[in-house]
């Protein structure tokens, strides 16, 4: 029974977490946003007081079911592990080992110190909530667009509304590498052992399991009814029970209840243990191979700039081909609005890819940069920060994008526009343009004769800073190619129009 | 032939008289033509096989021209919206033309009666008389007329030289040593007077024109005239002069009265016929369908439409309007696709006159289509391909579609706004990909020039893009 509602819960959570990072559309974020909220270490990150202390009230009642239904990433593994046991015929796999404190502490004390001097991208590599938002919006969601793109097909066909169609491109390949190994990596070692990840390497874990040692309800081995025929240490896939020796690790126990059906003597149970001098389970020193992942952040190499002329008026059809646009090289990045500033955005940021998961726009991707390895962050070849948006801010859960109200985010400046006087169509084609004065939400372009002296000439803009929010509006729509004439340095601290 | 002969005999009565004709002095006319034809239309094929047959249920109805006495069927072959490769037209994207699809359809054409083909050296990004010439090659030289023109728009080929050269040039493309009928193409376009007499006066080359249509090389010498009506006033008032063998003019029961009222810088079809008739001077219909606007019509004209004629299509009212003035010598359309065909084939093998209720009925139709706000594009794309690459008749075409199926919320507090928002949002990017919608126009206005309709196109694309932030934003 206990062990159907654990199950139960986990496969709810970890569909609806799942979906939020598919959904692209926001519906399902207005209803289930809160399962991102509850998440350990974001709300640590958000200084979420009330969920962290709720997070632990639940582990020092009940252990750590948290592993075991709220972390997606510990629900995947048991999810691959359950196959890795139907595939393998092999319904009692795993075996009790003792606990590799070591790694787990090292681990954890490497976490702390990553998050205290602000190194965001080892934090985000260890933390299992953006590991799993990063193998989700990585590797699921273009499965699941492609999927809606096939509807939207036809749906097109059949002159319906209902699927339109969404692009699926690589936004970062240094965090689609790393996801891909994160992913790998933490199958291989679920299909063979379970819980490895979980017990040895997760800081959440590593933190929770302190607290579960002291929860008020645990699995407790009954010596008096225990045979010691060892089969529930062959079903724990925490390798926490030792059955030989009626013992169980509580630090490493996740509550799965698995092992509760399992005994063949009723002797295990999930309850208020009786106080009794239990012998805990003796460190012994184990040896640490800390592998390290090691990857190249592959800078795209930058096309001299051209300026294309248009190609000449002809009559009677075709397309233009367009070129593609390139990304400038920006001095100072940029990060979303309600992000405040860059070090704030970069201490809060866990990296789970969630706000890149539903950026309707195009706008935020992964940034390849090291320091900031997998941090999101925006850049305005396929669309730009459209005034009616607050999608970011409204889904991000570690409080490294605030929400803001539609108001607030379009008097926040989160760059400004720089004017690139050789790409301006004005001057190269010599025809009238302001597009991007047309387009500007905050009227910070004017378009100025580009000879002073010739009121007529044709116009070129000319950028107030002091009302540009920076939302790449103009970047995005000059007609200039592969570079804009106008584009959008980032603010490393952000400010009120 | 009786059929075929009436509406010729007519031409020439009306000719005779030689002044401007009341609409009901020629709509009594067509009631007697009409009476002729009507006889021949109620036998059909398809009784037996439950099913309604593609094919004609009579023969083709033909005009004569006076001046050659050419006997031309009614239906013309306009070959601008020739199929390519995918099944779209040649114009829409960057695929090559379906010469095999091209060849069938004119073959099925030929062998119903049709004998007069239309292009220009501008169709089809320049490949149509290319694609015509291997087509109609392949049948005798006698079975069939060729229209092309002289489209020299360009300025790079205003000069003698470069114009002649695309006049021999049209001859090779097409495989023949003569020219039935040739148009100086789209007076009238651009400024008007001033870039006419650049085109054709200035350097000589509508002497040219003149000689070689006495050398026989140019059976008959016509224009097609779009725009600036001064310049269509003053080749008629010089009619006596060149001596006109045709003209080629927009007309449609839209146009009829309403060309003037949809852009005041467009003369309506009336005045341009009227004009022509006074001088017996054969009239060739372009746009009977502006487009496919009058086929694909607003839902409530549709159904006024086949309430009156459930078994007729919507575009056969069209066609039947063109055909009914006894004026009209053929009137052309760019069929893509065989359905196309064999519908416009039905329509006019033979001809069913519009009576003169037909005439008031379909006057009314015209004014309840002007209630609906669209935009005058119909599909040309004379504009294309935008230097910036966007794709302008796209973007037109979806605003017009959506403000036909009534998906153009006014407000925020219509009845049904989501949805319509909804259509219109994502039938937008599906009809224009993102980086070619109306949000890049630059507004450098080098398609506007080019319009025949003279749609201010970079207004209108940035009243939808306007429009489409409106939605976006879900303001108002």
């Amino acid at each position: 029974m206990l062990r159907k509602i654990r199950l139960t819960l986990a496969v709810l959570f970890f569909a609806i977490i799942t979906l939020l990072f598919l959904d692209f559309t926001g519906t399902i974020h207005a209803w289930f946003g809160w399962m991102a909220r509850i998440q350990f270490l974001p709300a640590v990150l958000a200084l979420n007081v009330g969920v962290i202390m709720l997070l632990s009230a639940l582990t020092l009642v009940f252990g750590r079911v948290y592993c075991s239904v709220i972390c997606p990433l510990g629900v995947m593994q048991d999810i691959i592990s359950w196959i890795s046991g139907r595939r393998r015929k092999k319904k009692f796999r795993f075996s009790w080992s003792p606990a590799k404190s070591c790694l787990r502490y090292g681990v954890l004390a490497l976490f702390i110190l990553a998050l205290a001097a602000g190194a965001g991208s080892v934090v985000a590599l260890l933390a299992p909530y953006s590991s799993y938002g990063r193998i989700a919006s990585n590797l699921f969601a273009p499965v699941y667009r492609w999927g809606n793109n096939l509807l939207a097909y036809f749906a097109e066909r059949v002159d319906s509304y209902a699927f339109y169609e969404t692009s699926v491109w690589l936004k970062s390949l240094p965090t689609f590498i790393i996801a891909a190994l994160t992913f790998i990596i933490i199958a291989i070692l679920a299909w063979r052992n379970g819980r490895t990840y979980c017990n040895t390497i997760c800081p959440v874990g590593t933190v929770l399991g302190f607290l579960s040692r002291f929860s008020l309800l645990r699995i407790t081995v009954d010596p008096d009814k225990c045979t010691s025929c060892g089969l529930c240490s062959r079903q724990c896939k925490a390798s926490c029970l030792n059955g030989k020796e009626h013992t169980v690790d509580y630090s490493r126990c996740v509550s799965c209840m698995d092992c509760i059906g399992v005994c063949r003597h009723g002797a295990i149970s999930y309850r208020r243990p009786v106080k009794k001098k239990a012998a805990g389970p003796k460190v012994e020193k184990a040896q640490v191979d800390n592998a390290r992942r090691s990857f190249l952040a592959g800078s795209a190499v930058l096309a001299a700039s051209a300026t294309l002329k248009a190609q000449e008026k002809k009559v009677d059809g075709g397309l233009a081909v367009l070129q593609d646009r390139q990304i400038p090289v920006r001095a100072t990045h940029i990060v979303p609005p309600g992000a405040v500033d860059a070090r704030n955005f970069a201490r809060h940021c866990t990296a789970c890819q969630l706000c890149v998961s539903v950026c309707p726009n195009g706008v935020l991707r992964p940034s390849a940069d090291l320091e900031r390895l997998m941090q999101p962050e925006m850049s305005y070849e396929r669309g730009y920060c459209r005034p009616e948006c607050t999608k970011c801010g409204e889904v991000c859960p570690a409080g490294a994008i605030h929400p803001l109200t539609v108001a607030e985010k379009s008097s926040t400046r989160i760059g400004h526009a720089v004017w690139v006087r050789k790409n301006c169509i004005p001057l190269t084609d010599g025809v009238e343009c302001g597009n991007c004065a047309r387009h500007c939400p905050s009227g910070a372009i004017l378009m100025v004769p580009s000879d002073k002296d010739r009121p007529d000439s044709v116009k070129i803009p000319a950028i107030n800073p002091e009302r540009c929010i920076g939302c790449g509006a103009c970047e995005n729509l000059c007609p200039a190619r592969p570079f804009s004439a106008i584009y959008v340095e980032g603010h490393e601290m952000h400010s009120e129009l | 032939m009786k059929d075929s002969m009436s509406p010729g005999t007519m031409n020439e009565n009306i000719m005779e008289k030689g002044k401007n004709i009341s609409r009901r002095d020629f709509l009594k006319r067509i009631g007697t033509a009409g009476a002729a034809a009507a006889g021949l239309t109620a036998c059909g094929k398809g009784e037996k096989t439950g099913t309604q047959s593609a094919e004609p249920a009579g023969s083709m109805t033909y005009r004569t021209n006076p001046s050659t006495g050419d006997r031309v069927s009614l239906l013309g072959f306009g070959m601008m919206r020739l199929p390519s490769v995918g099944g779209r037209s040649a114009r829409e994207g960057n695929e090559e033309i379906d010469q095999e699809m091209v060849n069938r359809l004119v073959d099925y054409a030929i062998a119903h009666g049709v004998n007069y083909f239309d292009t220009s050296p501008a169709y089809c990004q320049g490949k149509s008389e290319h694609s015509t010439g291997i087509a109609l090659s392949r049948h005798p030289r006698n079975k069939y007329f060729i229209a092309t023109k002289m489209s020299n728009f360009a300025p790079s080929t205003w000069s003698l030289e470069a114009s002649v050269a695309m006049y021999r040039n049209s001859m090779k493309e097409l495989q023949v040593d003569y020219l039935d009928y040739l148009l100086l193409h789209g007076v009238g376009m651009g400024d008007g007077m001033e870039e006419f007499r650049h085109r054709f006066i200035d350097n000589g080359l509508l002497d040219f024109l003149l000689e070689e249509r006495r050398a026989g090389r140019v059976r008959n010498l016509g224009f097609s005239y779009h725009g600036d009506v001064r310049v269509f006033d003053y080749l008629l008032s010089q009619h006596g002069r060149y001596k006109w063998d045709f003209v080629q003019i927009q007309l449609n029961y839209l146009d009829w009265k309403y060309a003037r009222q949809i852009n005041p810088r467009n003369t309506d079809a009336e005045y341009l016929y009227n004009e022509l008739a006074k001088r017996s001077i054969p009239a060739v219909i372009m746009e009977p369908l502006l487009g496919g606007r009058l086929s694909n019509v607003p839902t409530t004209v549709f159904a006024r439409l086949k309430e009156r004629e459930p078994e007729m299509s919507a575009a056969s009212w069209a066609f039947r309007f063109a055909g009914s003035l006894p004026g009209v010598q053929t009137v052309l359309s760019g069929m893509t696709r065989m359905e196309h065909l064999q519908d416009n084939l039905r329509t006019y093998s033979p001809l069913k006159p519009l009576t003169e209720e037909d005439f008031a009925f379909l006057q009314e139709t015209a004014t309840q289509m002007m209630s609906f706000d669209t935009i005058p594009c119909n599909d040309c794309k004379y504009c294309m391909p935008c230097p910036y690459g966007l794709d302008i008749p796209a973007i037109l075409l979806h605003y017009n579609k959506c403000l036909n199926e009534g998906n153009i919320p006014e407000s925020s507090q219509d009845p049904g706004y989501r949805k319509a928002r909804r259509a219109f949002l994502v039938g937008y990017g599906r009809s224009v990909p993102v980086m070619r919608q109306a949000s890049r126009c630059i507004g450098c206005g080098q398609c506007s020039p080019h319009c025949p309709q003279r749609i201010d196109i970079p207004g209108e694309l940035h009243r939808i893009d306007a429009y489409v932030e409106r939605l976006k934003q879900e303001i108002g």
